[in-house]
């Protein structure tokens, strides 16, 4: 067979088993924050074993990048820790799961809780030293993420009230957090659950008395937390909703990839 | 058959200059792509956000989320961090240089010059690492600091990492100086130190300065290293034992998540751009100082 016949053959069987291949019934895709990604690619993963006609793809990029993705249709699902800017009328929020944040100190600070109001002076400055907290004589030094991190805008939200934060070391990566705070006395810093629980070398605090433990996110007595959020461009299809009540509903991925699920929350909040 | 065989190498050479012609050519497409894309993004923030360029070039007031962008901190981190190095790593680099063209023993050359170039190959990120385990805590203890990322520790880090590339090239230019300007230099009944400094360094100036530049190009693009031992602190410096932020750290700690189409977004383009402005005014000045020597 001459080699030009031979390259004919082979595109036309690539091309007749490509469709079987590349092409399931029903292919979505969801992009977004990085922090949800292990949640939605486990349940895309069990999903698509269950339901073999489905293609479900999840990248990252970042809850914003996420949503002016979904919002100009480039993927079906908008994955963001934040809420979608006012404005975005066409996106449709489905509050998928809560994610709880934990405030970390080394150990040698020799505090294990604080008040709201105390966690506020610590990360605007106001106290430099941890034995004006209850803790011992040693210099405070504050370390926070970057401007864009979504973990920084819930902690913004729900712990600072709001207040913007002054310029600190900055990390960018929750293992990195939870090293340099683990490394360094004195340091403080915040990081979901997912980072901080079961880590040796530091001190997640209890706020206001209450523990960092899902129990207390979940009855609302603890007040670092966040919904987790899909967003749909418009209503979602038939097939999209049930793969978000899948991921909804599967305590067995939302705990082992470290989330709680929003039908055992007891408390609701409107704004995050 | 000798036409049809002259023809048949006559054919080969045409395919052979069109595919490289072609490889080139890409290549070419590619570099002018980047560059444009980046000079397109990298103004954007001046031409379609209107914001000011001298703000942004010397203002200290960066906070992305509510559109001040003002990024002289991050320059003047980079900067400083670079300075520090090259003040480090070009003098040593440029010394090392000399001891294993000029003194070291054979042997001890062969063995060493293999290592030194293994370093260049090391990931940044083992360099940072090291950084921040061994020197950032070590710095901390030294000046009784509460956390030891500061300039100083990204200037140590970067001056280390440059190194391999300055000795490698002044050795070169060291190397090329002809062995008669050392006879000559000898026979005038100079010593080995004064035939270095008078005689050699001058001669090498050229090829020693385009060791340093390109050292410095190495350390203000470096991103991975600086970004875990400085700090990555928007505070404009005004002590090598404060964290700071570099333009490079700047840019990966916030690319991801900077939103698509933003003055935010922009701003780090523009960082980008300015770095790439930076490289292009390095290389000039290397072209300058190759002209000089020839």
């Amino acid at each position: 067979m001459p080699w030009s016949a031979r390259l004919a053959a082979t595109v036309a069987s690539v091309s007749f088993l490509a469709p079987s291949l590349a092409f399931a019934d029903t292919a979505f895709s969801a992009a977004g924050s990085t922090a949800l990604q292990p949640l939605v690619q486990a349940a895309a993963d069990a999903y698509q074993q269950a339901n073999s006609d489905t293609k479900i793809s999840v990248t990252g990029g970042g809850s914003r990048t996420g949503l002016s993705l979904v919002a100009s249709k480039a993927v079906e699902l908008g994955d963001s820790d934040i809420l979608a800017p006012p404005g975005s009328d066409a996106l449709v929020d489905h509050r998928v799961a809560v994610i709880g944040f934990s405030v970390i100190v080394n150990p040698a600070a020799g505090v294990t809780g604080l008040t709201k109001k105390q966690v506020q002076d610590i990360f605007s400055l106001k106290v430099k030293n941890w034995k004006d907290v209850g803790g011992k004589d040693q210099a405070i030094t504050v370390i926070n993420r970057p401007a864009s991190s979504g973990t920084r805008a819930v902690f913004v939200k729900t712990i600072m009230g709001g207040a913007s934060l002054p310029a600190t070391l900055t990390e960018d990566a929750t293992g990195t957090v939870v090293q340099k705070v683990a490394q360094t006395a004195g340091t403080v810093s915040y990081a979901a659950f997912s980072g901080t629980h079961n880590q040796s070398g530091i001190t997640e605090l209890a706020i206001d008395g209450a523990a960092a433990s899902e129990e207390n996110v979940e009855s609302g007595k603890y007040p670092f937390w966040s919904y987790e959020h899909i967003y749909t461009n418009g209503p979602p299809s038939k097939e999209i909703s049930r793969f978000l009540a899948f991921l909804q509903s599967n305590s067995t991925i939302m705990h082992k990839t470290g989330y709680i699920l929003v039908r055992d929350m007891k408390v609701t909040e409107t704004d995050r | 058959m000798v036409g049809v065989r002259a023809n048949k190498a006559h054919r080969d050479e045409r395919i052979a200059r069109f595919v490289l012609m072609s490889c080139s050519g890409i290549f070419v497409v590619a570099i002018a792509l980047i560059l444009g894309f980046l000079a397109f993004n990298g103004t954007k923030l001046f031409w379609g956000e209107h914001y000011s360029l001298l703000t942004f070039l010397f203002s200290t007031d960066w906070d992305a989320l509510s559109g001040h962008f003002g990024a002289a901190s991050f320059i003047a981190g980079s900067l400083v961090a670079t300075g520090l190095a090259i003040a480090i790593g070009g003098p040593l680099g440029v010394a090392i240089g000399v001891f294993f063209s000029e003194l070291a023993p054979k042997p001890v050359a062969a063995a060493f010059k293999p290592a030194i170039e293994l370093l260049v190959g090391i990931p940044s990120v083992v360099y940072g690492w090291l950084g921040l385990t061994l020197l950032v805590p070590a710095i901390a203890t030294v000046f009784h600091l509460g956390d030891g990322d500061s300039l100083l520790a990204a200037g140590v880090v970067l001056s280390i990492m440059i190194l391999p590339t300055v000795i490698s090239l002044s050795e070169d230019a060291l190397r090329v100086v002809p062995d008669a300007m050392r006879e000559g230099s000898a026979a005038l009944g100079a010593t080995r130190f004064e035939t270095i400094v008078r005689v050699l360094l001058p001669s090498a100036a050229s090829g020693l300065a385009v060791a340093v530049i390109l050292g410095v190009a190495r350390a203000i693009g470096e991103t991975l290293a600086v970004q875990l031992v400085l700090g990555n602190a928007a505070i404009f410096p005004t002590s090598l034992l404060q964290p700071a932020a570099a333009l490079t750290s700047e840019i990966v700690m916030d690319m991801g998540d900077a939103p698509d189409g933003s003055g935010f977004k922009d701003a780090l383009f523009a960082m980008a751009f300015l770095l790439l402005l930076i490289a292009m005014g390095l290389i000039v000045l290397i072209r300058l100082a190759l002209r000089r020597r020839t």
